[in-house]
């Protein structure tokens, strides 16, 4: 087990908070653009690259890149086990920014989903965010 | 065919996840979060073969999904969200060898149940 400095902890809990905001912000972007693309049913790759001419869904999936690469920097410093259950409040973010951004609607199942996400998401964020160590026996 | 993309997707999910995992910490932590120390973290992965298998195992689960979407509706990609949560916890507790308790497993069963809700 590490111990962290608390330092060291909110460089983490930024990066957390990074991987939260970039996949909530790009993907509601992403959904607004390819509303306005048009359902798209194909098996070419080529329709699917037109549908970035959009500029909502290109910015979508910029932030979404963005989102990768934070995602990639968090794992280096956290735990999987721990950056799963607590960036899940991204799916919470997402259904209440759907619904006040793109006007969805939030029924009253959504909201007990959104309570479930975000007990989890406060359980797993009381668990310190790393606990292997940094040595080089690392398993696999 | 639409069971065969859900096993895939979360086959792939949890792969590239915990081949992402285990090829970060391998490379080291990052140590700040300017673009520098970023940059650097880029040009690592480049030679990481671990985290270029996990966004190769990302990428197909990527396309599986966006097939998926193509021949059903949103509500049938769930079930391989809510088994990779699960699958990934196990992998990371008995291969990455993380610790594991109660709080954490709570959390993922609320997490995946919540999303599961979400959908209908």
């Amino acid at each position: 087990m590490m111990t962290e400095t608390p330092v060291e902890a909110r460089k983490t809990w930024l990066l957390t908070f990074f991987v939260i905001v970039s996949s909530v912000v790009g993907n509601v972007l992403l959904s607004h653009g390819m509303r306005q693309v048009g359902k798209i049913v194909s098996a070419s790759p080529l329709d699917y690259v037109r549908a970035f001419a959009n500029p909502w869904a290109a910015l979508g999936v910029l932030i979404l890149t963005l989102w990768m690469i934070c995602d990639l920097a968090l794992l280096s410093r956290a735990d999987l086990s721990f950056v799963l259950p607590v960036t899940a409040s991204s799916y919470a973010l997402i259904a209440i920014a759907g619904h006040f951004l793109l006007r969805e609607r939030i029924s009253p199942i959504h909201w007990v989903g959104i309570v479930l996400i975000t007990v989890g998401v406060v359980l797993a964020g009381e668990t310190p965010a790393r606990t292997t160590n940094c040595s080089r026996e690392l398993p696999l | 065919m639409k069971w065969i993309l859900v096993a895939v997707i979360a086959i792939c999910n949890t792969l590239g996840d915990v081949l992402n995992t285990a090829g970060m910490k391998r490379q080291g932590e990052l140590e700040s979060l300017d673009p520098r120390s970023l940059g650097r973290m880029l040009a690592g992965i480049v030679h990481n073969g671990f985290v270029l298998g996990g966004l190769g195992a990302l990428t197909v689960s990527f396309f599986a999904l966006v097939s998926l979407l193509s021949i059903s509706n949103v509500s049938f990609a769930v079930p391989a969200t809510a088994i990779s949560y699960v699958l990934e916890t196990l992998l990371a507790k008995y291969i990455l060898k993380e610790q594991v308790r109660w709080r954490r497993w709570a959390a993922v069963a609320l997490v995946a149940a919540g999303v599961v809700m979400l959908s209908l």
